[in-house]
């Protein structure tokens, strides 16, 4: 029950006038920037991060995760009244959740969405107290030999769990690990890849390349697509949400599994993305009645939403800590703390408890304060999908600007936010993905230097990566998950030569 | 600029394939990944008695990237791979360019008007040419956002924006 008392203390930095406000703030923003089809959780933070610069650590990091809960929040509006989802973790949302509001539903759904992303995120706000003091524990005994195998194995799982085709997450993983390499090397001081620049003296900062990456890329995406859109209205009445929350009850078993789902998915880097599609696929395996899955079933908002939020929500765990992002907003936040001198991983815990367990209890406050929000106010925020996107796309960019100068205070930043922009345009319409690019920017300079300092500690001896148990298990699951595409191929072909006269699967049952 | 009412016709023939932009980006990244690779062998980039010096990861890595983008060439130029179709159509690129060449004149602007005129700038030309919305709207969007930014920004918040003519003739 230490982790009681710590959470108790946390409340008590919490809960001063300022920290309050700037939570209110922080979710406003939030749900609004989840609203806006061209902009999500990732960007909202990464631009609206320079806001926070000049704020103690906490109030800062308050505000930060506040505008992703609000992100979180907001996706699920725009997926239900417009059929657009917000966010990419909201497009399972819709599959149920619009034929909803077809039907004139549409605050039962949007009551559903909210409660079930509040009950996902709790399960994994409470997960992160009681788990992530003990696993910062562990880790305080990581070496270097250790921190290297545990970026390796977040590496190697993008590359071999990944959808994508494998070169292409190759390519935007090692592009992202040469661009952290650019600068000033800390472990020789050479100069490296610098071409005799003085900009590039700098490195390439994180956040201008996601703002670039995530924010003008979007714009640009949105515009070629015109958007066009047309909603239905809501307002959502008192008596709604408790006949909603009255049912809720009868779909435990839903929840409780997307909950399991989404906090998994969620510190192991797989995403909100994966998770909300696996908790409705499951969802929908599971349940009696498989068709009236995709026409307007509330377990069907239920399911996709509460895992999405238990993942977005638990990805923050491995970032505390290990210092290792579970998430690209994860990763965005983590940048931030760099900037404010605090260490992200298992020191934090020691070093800095008033800003650790204030942001695991503005989980908890943020969170209820949000679905309070979100159900009084969905009605403006519909509205704010009216305005013209002419209007708020170069407000978008001037935002982006805005962030990108205000990092470094560097015009030679704006600039390569832009080139991220085309750059990222391009990457997400020939299907390079941009996640591990994200997270090879962040950890690729962590990485390389456990990486030396364990040569140095060990003289130069590779076996240093298995001269324990511990860390010999994690590098050889880093090893298979990297190979786990050919080990599972030749698996495959090594049954087939047993039995070699099987008749190919019919395809019907492969898409069910 | 004229030609964009929903009522023009829509022109979807494509600019550039699929295919092609695919195999530019590889060729792209397949330069800068000599050209790094290049830089990492000149840094240095062997195996010392205590480990890897300056250029070594970034040169096998380099290395990879090269690999990578090689693989990717031969599966797109290879005879059975079937054109994907278009990469952008002209209606797209068109819609495209309508973004990404105001926010490149709104950077370049930037650098001598100061930040907040540029913002201005943008917004309201934006919102009255490609928007077709009615000139004060335009005007008045424009100036109230650039006024919160700088009251938010520069004033609340201490963080200093790049800054004109304008401003230094205020005092700032």
């Amino acid at each position: 029950m230490e982790a009681f008392g710590l959470l108790l203390h946390g409340f008590s930095v919490l809960l001063t006038f300022k920290t309050l406000v700037f939570m209110i703030i922080g979710l406003v923003l939030g749900i609004f920037v989840g609203v806006l089809p061209g902009l999500g959780g990732p960007n909202g933070v990464a631009i609206l991060l320079p806001l926070t610069f000049t704020m103690d650590p906490t109030t800062a990091i308050v505000m930060l995760s506040c505008i992703y809960w609000g992100a979180l929040f907001g996706g699920a509006i725009t997926s239900i009244l417009f059929n657009i989802p917000g966010e990419a973790w909201s497009v399972a949302t819709t599959f149920d959740g619009y034929p909803m509001a077809q039907q004139g539903r549409a605050a039962e759904a949007l009551t559903a969405a909210f409660t079930s992303s509040f009950i996902g995120s709790l399960v994994a706000v409470l997960l992160i107290t009681f788990l992530a003091p003990g696993i910062a524990n562990f880790a305080l005994k990581f070496g270097p030999p250790e921190f290297f195998a545990v970026y390796l194995l977040t590496f190697c799982s993008f590359v071999g769990l990944g959808r994508e085709d494998k070169h292409k997450t190759i390519i935007s993983m090692t592009l992202g690990l040469l661009l952290a390499g650019i600068g000033l090397d800390t472990v020789s001081g050479q100069l490296r890849m610098t071409f005799g620049t003085s900009e590039l003296l700098r490195g390439i900062n994180f956040l201008v390349a996601v703002i670039g990456l995530f924010g003008i890329s979007e714009i640009l995406l949105t515009m070629e697509e015109r958007l066009a859109l047309r909603g239905h209205a809501a307002s959502i009445s008192l008596r709604v949400v408790l006949n909603v929350w009255k049912d809720m009850p009868r779909y435990w078993m839903t929840l409780l599994r997307s909950s399991a789902i989404g906090c998994w998915l969620g510190i192991t880097p797989g995403g909100a993305i994966a998770a909300s599609f696996m908790g409705y696929n499951l969802a929908k395996r599971f349940s009696k009645d498989k068709d009236s899955f995709g026409q307007g079933r509330i377990e069907g908002v239920f399911a996709p939403e509460t895992a999405a939020h238990a993942s977005g929500t638990s990805a923050l765990l491995p970032m505390l800590a290990l210092g290792i992002p579970g998430s690209g907003t994860a990763a965005i936040l983590l940048g931030g703390l760099l900037i404010w001198g605090l260490n992200p991983g298992p020191l934090l815990f020691v070093e800095h408890k008033d800003f650790v367990w204030g942001l695991i209890a503005s989980m908890y406050l943020g969170n209820v304060v949000g679905l309070v929000m979100v159900l009084t106010t969905v009605p403006v925020f519909a509205a704010i999908l009216r305005v013209p996107f002419s209007a708020i796309a170069p407000m978008i960019v001037v935002s982006c600007a805005i962030g990108a100068f205000a990092i470094q205070n560097a015009m030679f930043d704006v600039w390569l936010m832009l080139l991220f922009g085309v750059v990222g345009y391009v990457f997400k319409k020939i299907d390079i993905p941009l996640a591990p690019f994200t997270l090879a920017l962040v950890l690729g300079n962590r990485a390389e230097s456990a990486f030396r300092l364990s040569m140095i500690g060990a003289e130069g001896d590779l076996r240093v990566f298995w001269s324990n148990w511990l860390v010999g298990s994690i590098t050889t699951l880093a090893l298979i998950l990297l190979f786990w595409p050919l080990l599972h191929n030749a698996y495959d072909r090594l049954k087939a030569f047993a039995r070699p006269a099987q008749l190919p699967r019919a395809p019907a049952q492969s898409d069910r | 600029m004229s030609d964009q009412t929903d009522l023009a016709p829509s022109d979807s023939r494509p600019v550039v394939g699929a295919r092609s932009v695919n195999i530019a980006v590889y060729l792209i990244l397949l330069a800068l990944a000599a050209l790094l690779a290049w830089d990492n062998w000149r840094t240095g980039m062997a195996w010392e008695a205590d480990g890897p010096q300056a250029g070594y990861f970034p040169f096998y890595l380099s290395l990879i990237l090269g690999a990578a983008c090689l693989f990717g060439l031969f599966f797109q130029l290879r005879p059975q791979t079937a054109a994907e179709g278009g990469f952008v159509n002209r209606d797209q690129l068109r819609r495209v360019l309508q973004v990404l060449v105001p926010t490149v004149l709104y950077c370049l602007a930037m650098q001598w008007l100061g930040l907040y005129v540029a913002s201005f700038l943008l917004i309201a030309g934006f919102m009255w040419i490609i928007g077709r919305m009615a000139l004060w709207k335009s005007l008045l969007a424009g100036l109230l956002f650039s006024l919160i930014m700088f009251v938010t920004f520069d004033i609340a918040f201490d963080v200093i924006m790049p800054k004109g003519p304008l401003e230094a003739f205020f005092g700032y």
